[in-house]
């Protein structure tokens, strides 16, 4: 009997063999690309769809319509879902005919508000690439990191610390110190639950839940406190950072796209080659997909553990600190809308590549920017977004689903996995 | 058929290999040191420590303050625990280590308290039973756990179940104008995610962790929707009527116990309630030795003719179920309002209860309690106008939960077909 419960797959190991399914080289190169993005595609498409049917049902208008007749119930149904869409259309993306007159006007200030929207959603966009990249590390290594908007915050802080109390120095270091700093915020964070998991066994989807926890409720004292804003009366609110610190923005307000993105997108090309093109990258992926055959190879999971959760752990705080550095310039409790919790939808969803991370990251920082705008228009809370994002998830997990809705043929060399593999790259 | 029940019965395997002795004996006598330096030199010797023993607003079973000399009282626990921690060292206490390092730190706690209150006065009492209402829900989601991974299926959505059910109870229990019609609409609502993640993790096989994850986020979602397009305007929404007060009579009459297990509402019955089933349906029925064969070896239970998809339905279901009830305390049992998040990881701390308490009912209990009361302390001490800064003491259930994984259980024994799909 005691044998047995010693070769029980661990709970997280048994999942992230299914993840980190890969396809054999040959398989990979016959699929079609459309077979490999069909199905995110029409997963996002009835993720809409189901947020449309959410803002009917949920209208008031929508109902008094129906009670003057069927016909008109549904003609006012149909109204209001557009007109929401396309708040979250032109709110995500802009107004085409308004860019179009801008730039036949020339005016300098117009163009910089009607570009602006697309440009937002880049920024929504930046944080999302992190804490994905941070959810993916983990899963990619056979861990699930929960954590990582505790480790975000604890970024955040560390990041503004470093970027207010320090001063007189060039900004070509200040600002890449605050950014380090927030790195390791993070990645004690991450580091932590990690070491916690090696020693002990304690699982870390509990241990870096409990440390969200404290993480919040440390930051909290801690902007409230030792690191509150003179003046402040008592507001958890941190000081402005100074302006050596800060992550430049390109343009003028209202446009905040900022170099951020582009640190986003170097940080996933990294992950990319050290995950794919190092041999480092193949032992964690060992220990992550197959640890027992890691163990014949002689790899050591203790420290796969250890190093896994805490690039994790920085990545996370680098969404942190790219958020204080560039966006916010101070720190306060507001300072993330469930970016750890989202990333952990958006690295499946982009099948924990980074790649697949920088494209669902898009979509969800797009998705998320368009609905403010649609809040605004339509009254609609922003949170219809959280909902969109699970029904996607839940059809990109379940494929099978998808499949039986749009009447798509079972591909003939299907792999076993939930996950499709590929949105390029690889 | 007593015996075939015995016979999958997992064998708790209690070996305290010598460094593990050594490193528990020590840390006992660090915190017999923690006691004395910190706490016990830090009070004057003729203050006195008040613990007031009966809640506040309660009538019957009422109990006499209880006085004792604080510093005399901490280097009496200070004592107890070095002497406990020379024999750890020195003997070892074999099977019954783990319960006395509980008792060390029940003592630190305990300490703790007298140092805080010492020359002021402290309700004890009133502590002890918002420590029994703050662990019904942790309670609760950890009967729930158990309930869906007995029967093989991991179920870390329970946070979402039990916030929906939080909400639509509030909606259904204000429409309605009756706290039973809420309660049971809450628990529906569980009842109805839990065969969504059903249908996911049995019939399509989606891995059980992201179909519990899936659930999640479409519930913070759909809640918070809900509450900010409806609950925040409309008050008549928002409003339910809660379940009230009831004594049972004789048993409320007991001094101390009294007022805090027996003079509470429905939600603390229903806690013993489900205890009681639980630990008798899982262990002495067929039923239970069903549901944990699924849980262990369903290719095995399937050869027996046990139908191993039906029982996990089953099993997720009334997890839901349990899970709905655990929700629906948070309005109609506590506060009266829904507000968004309201659940605030309660859930996930009921996993963690689960884990603790080795996937049995009556450790969950006993886990539930701890991390009711750790968060009890917490919010009766800034009410001493303690120095410890209030989100420090919020942090304490987090910390105990993580300590005690990672001191207690390790690894842990789950049933061992949990997490995969059959």
């Amino acid at each position: 009997m005691n044998q047995k419960i010693e070769e029980k797959p661990e709970l997280g190991k048994e999942i992230l063999k299914e993840l980190n399914h890969e396809p054999a080289e040959g398989e990979h190169h016959k699929k079609s690309l459309w077979s490999s993005i069909s199905i995110p595609l029409l997963a996002i498409l009835t993720g809409l769809l189901v947020g449309a049917v959410l803002i009917a049902v949920t209208s008031t208008t929508v109902y008094a319509a129906f009670g003057e007749s069927i016909g008109k119930g549904l003609l006012t149904a149909l109204r209001e879902i557009g007109t929401a869409y396309k708040a979250l259309f032109t709110g995500a993306l802009g107004d085409p005919v308004r860019i179009i007159n801008a730039l036949k006007l020339g005016d300098a200030k117009e163009i910089r508000s009607a570009l602006n929207p697309a440009l937002e959603s880049l920024v929504q966009s930046t944080p999302y690439i992190f804490t994905g990249l941070a959810v993916a590390v983990g899963f990619r290594s056979g861990l699930f990191n929960i954590g990582v908007e505790g480790q975000l915050f604890m970024g955040a802080a560390a990041a503004t610390y470093v970027g207010y109390a320090v001063t007189g120095l060039p900004a070509y270091i200040h600002m890449p110190l605050a950014l380090l700093a927030g790195a390791a915020g993070g990645a004690l964070w991450g580091f932590i639950p990690g070491l916690l998991k090696a020693k002990t066994g304690g699982h870390e989807v509990i241990n870096t839940i409990m440390m969200n926890w404290i993480a919040f409720r440390l930051t909290e004292w801690l902007l409230s406190g030792p690191m509150t804003r003179p003046g402040s009366g008592g507001m958890p609110i941190s000081p402005l950072i100074q302006k050596t610190a800060e992550i430049p923005q390109f343009f003028q307000s209202p446009i905040r796209f900022h170099l951020g993105f582009f640190i986003a997108l170097a940080t996933a090309w990294l992950i990319w080659w050290l995950l794919f093109k190092t041999t480092w990258g193949l032992n964690l992926r060992t220990v992550g997909t197959n640890p027992r055959a890691a163990k014949y190879a002689g790899l050591s999971t203790t420290k796969s553990i250890l190093v896994a959760m805490s690039i994790s752990g920085a990545l996370a705080g680098l969404a942190g600190a790219n958020q204080i550095l560039a966006v916010n310039r101070s720190m306060a409790l507001g300072l993330s809308s469930g970016y750890g919790y989202d990333s952990i939808a958006l690295a499946l969803i982009g099948n924990n590549h980074p790649v697949g991370i920088v494209l669902s990251s898009l979509l969800f920082g797009t998705l998320r920017n368009g609905a403010t705008r649609m809040m605004v228009v339509s009254s609609i809370p922003i949170d219809i977004v959280d909902v969109i994002q699970a029904i996607i998830l839940m059809f990109v997990a379940a494929p099978a689903i998808i499949r039986a809705i749009y009447h798509i043929k079972k591909p003939k060399k299907e792999d076993e996995t939930v996950f499709l593999s590929g949105w390029g790259g690889k | 058929m007593t015996t075939s029940t015995q016979v999958i019965q997992r064998k708790r395997v209690f070996e305290v290999s010598p460094t593990r002795q050594r490193v528990i004996g020590i840390i006992e006598i660090l915190l017999a040191a923690l006691i004395l330096l910190v706490f016990a030199l830090n009070v004057s010797a003729d203050v006195k420590t008040q613990f007031v023993m009966t809640p506040g607003g309660i009538e019957v079973g009422r109990m006499g303050d209880w006085i004792v000399p604080s510093q005399l009282t901490l280097f009496i626990l200070a004592g107890l625990c070095l002497l406990i921690g020379i024999y750890q060292l020195v003997k070892s206490f074999g099977r019954w280590t783990n319960a006395l390092v509980g008792l060390c730190f029940l003592f630190v706690i305990f300490s703790f308290l007298v140092w805080q209150a010492a020359g002021k006065s402290l309700n004890l009492a009133g502590m002890l039973s918002s420590a029994v209402m703050l662990a019904v829900p942790i309670t609760l989601g950890a009967f729930s756990g158990i309930l869906a991974e007995r029967s093989g299926i991991i179920n870390i959505a329970i946070e979402g179940m039990m916030l929906m059910s939080c909400m639509v109870a509030t909606i259904f229990g204000s429409l309605a104008r009756n706290a039973w019609v809420g309660l049971l609409a809450g628990i529906l609502s569980a009842a109805l995610l839990a065969l969504i993640h059903g249908v996911l993790s049995i019939k399509y096989k989606v891995n059980q962790v992201i179909s519990g994850t899936v659930i999640n986020i479409f519930a913070a979602g759909m809640t918070s929707f809900i509450s900010q397009k409806f609950l925040q305007h409309i008050q008549n929404l928002n409003n339910p009527p809660m379940f009230t007060r009831v004594p049972i009579p004789l048993l409320a009459n007991i001094p101390l116990v009294g007022p805090i297990l027996f003079n509470t509402n429905l939600f603390v019955y229903l806690m013993f309630a489900i205890l009681i089933i639980l630990q008798v349906a899982l262990f002495q029925t067929r039923w239970g030795l069903r549901l944990r064969s699924v849980g262990e070896h369903p290719k095995a239970a399937d050869t027996l003719g046990i139908n191993v998809i039906k029982t996990r339905y089953m099993g997720i279901l009334l997890s839901g179920l349990v899970a709905g009830i655990g929700g629906a305390f948070f309005t109609l049992g506590s506060v009266g309002r829904f507000d968004e998040g309201m659940t605030a990881g309660k859930g996930f701390i009921g996993l963690a209860a689960m884990i603790f308490g080795n996937w049995n009912p009556i450790g969950a209990l006993g886990a539930g309690l701890l991390f009711g009361f750790a968060d009890a302390i917490g919010s009766k001490l800034s009410l001493l106008g303690s120095a410890i800064p209030p989100q420090f003491m919020a942090m304490a259930p987090y910390l105990i939960t993580m300590v005690v994984l990672a001191g207690f259980i390790g690894k842990g024994q789950a049933p061992a077909a949990e997490g995969i799909p059959y």
